[in-house]
């Protein structure tokens, strides 16, 4: 052991820190083909299909409640699926349940740790019951610990460690039994953005050190950025899967969002003077244009409206989601609370 | 803080699926049992409150009463006497084991409130296993706890023969075994902790009062007679009875009284019988226990 540092000059990837997935291993390490999850009448998953392959990192993104950790839970063997095949590293999620449960690490989006253990049991038991060899254990239970940052705190009472350091433990405990495809189900939800940030860079290093494949949900937008490809899942259904880059690209424009004293007004004169719809959302009027910056000053000078204020911004992938589903995602997610507030047993029932 | 060892393996393993994966689990999940006793001081303490209470303020009551109503024909003179507190003392005993095996089966609850059921139930080992390594561990921290109180025997008169001590730790193994089964079954259909009351008040509760634990199943009226018969615990406490009686110089007919045993019929249920009963019992529970764990998805 540790003369396997091989594959990190090739994946030492460009400024965004996210680097090109290592293509060694032969078939796609998630293939998933019109798969469907039904609850009665509630289509919660509709007829997905995609692949992921091995050393990506995938990303899953929408609002809540869009069907991300219904697909997840599918992947993981946790619930079966109405219709439609998916393999994770080329077993069946429904017939070799087990199979693919040895070969996959899970971090939850609510803890599953045993608070009144240290950290280091926490692993051991871990270890045992995924079948780490013993006279392997104390080591793998020592590195990932270190990467962390978690070594010092090793005979802690898990009670004790703070929301970033739990969420530390369960990705180190995602790992312990070195899987092939890592699943983090909204990994940095509810910490800090410095926690975020930290958490982040220890993904990316253990997928380069480990070269495996990574699979996560998220409804951060920013957090999405750090994956080689997304998939936009809103409604159940995958709307757009590419890199962020091409997604981006998609949308082309720059987004310019003006709040004013009178929005239909302002509308109805967009529409006229410069023939552009406007789309109202957040208290503001947002309207895509080529070359933002030369548009603005034309806008003040013949749109007729008082302005009080006005933003420019690059393409986002926040425009992503509205280009294809025409909302944003706090406007889904707004609609998407009252659907639930109807039907509460969605929930649960998402979350088994 | 972001700065990261070097050189970890990137090593492909791939975990293993044979009975002795399960056999590791099994000793797992027992062990953390052990250590999360082990942790709880207080709760060592705080379980230990209620069959002192039992034991020395009820039955001190019960006793100082009963030997004012005994006729002394039948209480023996001086040497045979027993001290009801004497006569309580199994019946405390096997409530220890009880009320721990209980609480102990019923942290499933917790678990699955707090996520670590979940934990375990995705882990690549048959449920079946971690089942079986969850009712070893209740099974021991209750026999341990019940070893606690076993060393107050001679505070109630009860001698500390080795003989004794082996027979009664040996029906207390195995009554901590049936009962965390019975208790893991229960765990299994309850969502939430809350439920713990309901089955406090309607399960735990009956099985003790109806146990003879607390006083001899001799002549009763038919109607609790019956429900003392079809009370598994009556078969783990009688067994435990019986073994301090033989250790006791008793009158006979005071022991006719107090040692009167499981009839059925007028036929009095030999111990080899009633721990056979009581060890298909928990083997039963356990069965059920597994299936259930095992379909839950």
């Amino acid at each position: 052991m540790g003369s396997q540092t091989v594959a990190s000059e090739e994946l030492s990837g460009a400024g965004t820190g996210v680097s090109s997935p290592a293509t060694n291993m032969g078939g796609p390490a998630v293939e998933v083909r019109d798969l469907v999850k039904s609850y009665g009448d509630l289509e919660a998953v509709r007829s997905v299909s995609f692949e992921v392959a091995p050393g990506e990192t995938f990303g899953f993104l929408g609002p809540n409640g869009a069907g991300k950790s219904t697909t997840i839970s599918m992947l993981c063997t946790l619930i079966r699926p109405t219709s439609g095949v998916a393999k994770v590293a080329g077993f069946d999620v429904v017939s070799a349940r087990s199979e693919v449960r040895r070969r996959i690490g899970l971090v939850f989006q609510d803890t599953t740790l045993d608070d009144y253990l240290t950290a280091e049991e926490n692993l051991r038991f871990h270890a045992e019951l995924y079948g780490v060899p013993r006279s392997q254990a104390g080591e793998r239970i020592g590195d990932v610990l270190r990467m962390v940052g978690l070594w010092e705190r090793r005979t802690g009472i898990v009670r004790t460690f703070s929301g970033g350091m739990k969420r530390r433990l369960e990705i180190a405990r995602g790992l312990l039994h070195s899987p092939r495809v890592l699943f983090l189900d909204e990994p940095t939800v509810g910490l800090d953005p410095q926690t975020r940030s930290h958490i982040w860079g220890y993904i990316e290093e253990l997928r380069r050190r480990e070269s495996i494949t990574i699979f996560l949900t998220t409804h951060y937008m920013d957090e999405a950025e750090h994956c080689h490809r997304i998939a936009i899942i809103d409604q159940g259904k995958i709307v757009a899967i590419d890199t962020p880059e091409a997604l981006k690209g998609q949308v082309g424009s720059d987004r310019v969002q003006l709040q004013t004293h009178d929005d239909d007004a302002a509308t109805m004169a967009l529409k006229e003077k410069f023939g552009i719809e406007a789309t109202r959302s957040e208290g503001a009027l947002t309207i895509y244009v080529p070359g933002g910056e030369t548009f603005v000053p034309r806008l003040f000078a013949e749109l007729g409206v008082p302005i009080s204020s006005v933003s420019i911004a690059r393409p986002t992938l926040d425009d992503v989601f509205m280009e294809y589903t025409g909302r944003t995602i706090r406007d889904a997610e707004a609609s998407q609370s009252e659907r639930n507030a109807a039907q509460p047993w969605i929930r649960s029932s998402r979350r088994r | 803080m972001s700065t990261l060892s070097v050189a970890a393996p990137a090593e492909v393993r791939i975990a293993g699926g044979r009975w002795r994966d399960d056999l590791r689990a099994v000793g797992m999940v027992w062990r953390r049992e052990l250590i999360r006793f082990r942790r709880n001081r207080l709760r060592i303490v705080t379980s230990l409150v209620q069959p002192i209470l039992f034991l020395f303020v009820l039955g001190t009551g019960l006793s100082s009463m009963i030997s004012q109503r005994l006729p002394a024909s039948v209480a023996g003179g001086a040497t045979g006497s027993v001290d009801f507190k004497t006569f309580m003392f199994p019946g405390v005993v096997a409530m220890t084991v009880l009320f721990t095996s209980i609480f102990s089966a019923v942290s499933i609850v917790w678990d699955r409130e707090f996520g670590f059921l979940r934990e375990m139930l995705v882990a690549p080992v048959r449920r079946g296993a971690l089942v079986v390594g969850k009712c070893a561990g209740g099974a021991t921290v209750a026999t341990a706890q019940a070893i606690v109180m076993l060393a107050l025997a001679g505070l109630v008169h009860v001698p500390y023969s080795p003989v004794l001590i082996i027979t009664l730790v040996g029906e207390m193994m195995l009554a901590a075994f049936a009962i965390t089964a019975l208790g893991t079954v229960l765990a299994s259909r309850m969502a939430q902790v809350e439920s713990f009351q309901v089955v406090m008040q309607f399960v735990v509760l009956p099985l003790f009062f109806l146990s003879g634990a607390l006083f001899p199943l001799s002549g009763l009226p038919t109607w609790l007679d019956a429900l003392a018969l079809i009370d598994p615990l009556s078969y783990l406490v009688d067994p435990m009875r019986r073994a301090v009686f033989e250790h006791l110089q008793v009158a006979p007919k005071l022991a006719a009284i107090y040692d009167h045993g499981i009839t059925w019929g007028s036929w009095r249920v030999p111990v080899g019988l009633e721990l056979g009963l009581a060890a298909v019992f928990g083997v039963t529970m356990l069965s059920i226990a597994i299936a259930a764990f095992s379909k839950t998805d």
